[in-house]
């Protein structure tokens, strides 16, 4: 157990600073997953300009990931970095949302994918607008004006391939079902979540902000006539990781393992 | 003889970070391009210089911040160059001047998707193929008039 706070924890009680700790590392866990499935695409994507927009959205993604680590790595105040906090963890420790942890799949549950998590992420990061602590706040003010190019992307293709009758509809329509009960896992309880609301960190509740994305998304789907996810099971939503992590993880952390302690 | 020890003020500073260039497009200084949001020199002499990455995840600013800190070693004084989020980078921030640059270096500056001029032949009949391009900040575009594919930036 640490005895010394770091000079960021200061201000902040213990157990808000454990709720803070909780909220950044499932933000910094969600994009360092999606960044790192979304390179997978590098250099096979249906066409050129998707092998670049995917390529960005990976680089944009991990940005702000290693932000978010290294947020986290300053609250901590432990001597951990951003990399070994990202890195020197079983597959087990990470709290990813479950909506990332179904493989890279086709370029329709790419999509599918993306679309789910660019506009959940984008009412979580709504909801961090005002936040009270004041680092995160700055942050998501910068990470916001990067993802509207994100939804701008996820939007454009969604519509594209449900227009589309035939096979695009079809596989559009099969990756949405797939995805349906993890869809809303990004909005998955915290522990901490009560401490975070009560002290002006999160505007809301998850549940309020989840049925605020189901409001954002609703036009959309009942315009396309596409199915809305129904609200799934979202106990565990960030505890259960299955082969397809256990495999992303060993690709993403195998650099890592192979020299441990290598600086570059 | 004694020597003269050579002013170090927040002017000296910044004529000294005009001549750093982005890595990514050598014709636009770092100061036109508006990353330096603050340039002080302490009461203690240390010079600390806070940047603004243009997007969060630019692989360009650790080779921005060594340089920044090399140049400014010459000044004899401790130096300290920090990464900040205290404001947001938005493409408001490039100058004239540096949006100018731009222009001449074949990219058009920040503007609406419909505002876009081509920087070749400043024809408004232009396309964009992609919203993401080679570096994070920039978009595809064609010009139907030259007939020239060319680089917008993205507002931001």
């Amino acid at each position: 157990m640490t005895t010394t706070r770091s000079a960021l924890a200061a201000s902040i009680d213990p157990a808000t600073e454990a709720a803070l700790d909780e909220l950044m590392l499932s933000m910094a866990d969600d994009e360092f997953v999606i960044g790192f499935s979304d390179s997978e695409w590098t250099g096979i994507a249906p066409i050129l300009e998707e092998d670049i927009a995917m390529s960005s959205l990976a680089q944009d993604e991990l940005g702000h990931a290693r932000a978010l680590y290294e947020l986290l790595a300053d609250l901590r105040g432990d001597g951990q970095t951003a990399d070994a906090i990202a890195y020197d963890r079983e597959p087990g420790d990470y709290r990813h949302a479950r909506l990332l942890d179904h493989g890279r799949g086709d370029w329709a549950m790419t999509i599918a994918r993306r679309y789910f998590y660019d506009t959940a992420d984008g009412t979580r990061l709504e909801g961090l607008a005002t936040s009270s602590f004041a680092p995160l706040r700055e942050l998501v003010d910068k990470i916001r004006r990067e993802e509207r190019y994100h939804v701008m992307h996820a939007t454009t293709w969604l519509e594209r391939l449900a227009r589309h009758p035939g096979e695009p509809r079809e596989r559009l329509v099969a990756a949405l079902e797939e995805l349906a009960p993890d869809a809303a896992t990004v909005f998955t309880p915290l522990d901490g979540e009560a401490q975070l609301v009560e002290t002006g960190l999160i505007a809301e509740p998850m549940t309020a902000l989840e049925a605020r994305w189901r409001a954002t998304i609703t036009p959309l789907f009942v315009g396309l006539d596409l199915p809305m996810p129904p609200s799934g099971d979202l106990d565990r939503g960030r505890t259960t990781h299955g082969e397809p992590f256990r495999w992303l993880w060993g690709e993403f952390t195998s650099v890592r393992r192979s020299d441990p302690g290598a600086i570059w | 003889m004694s020597v003269t020890a050579p002013i170090v003020d927040e002017s000296a500073v910044r004529a000294a970070l005009a001549e750093i260039t982005d890595p990514e497009i050598p014709t636009i200084s770092i100061l036109d391009l508006g990353i330096v949001h603050r340039a002080e020199v302490g009461s203690d002499g240390t010079i600390r210089i806070d940047l603004l990455p243009t997007f969060v995840g630019c692989p360009a600013i650790e080779l921005i911040r060594s340089a920044v800190n090399d140049r400014l070693q010459s000044f004899g004084r401790p130096v300290e160059v920090s990464v900040s989020f205290e404001v947001p980078w938005t493409s408001d921030r490039i100058s004239p001047e540096g949006r100018e640059r731009l222009r001449r270096s074949g990219f058009a500056p920040p503007a609406d998707i419909d505002a876009v001029h081509c920087p070749y032949c400043d024809s408004i009949r232009v396309a964009m193929d992609s919203i993401f391009g080679p570096t994070l900040c920039r978009s595809l575009f064609y010009c139907r008039d030259c007939r020239q594919p060319f680089e917008a930036f993205k507002p931001i």
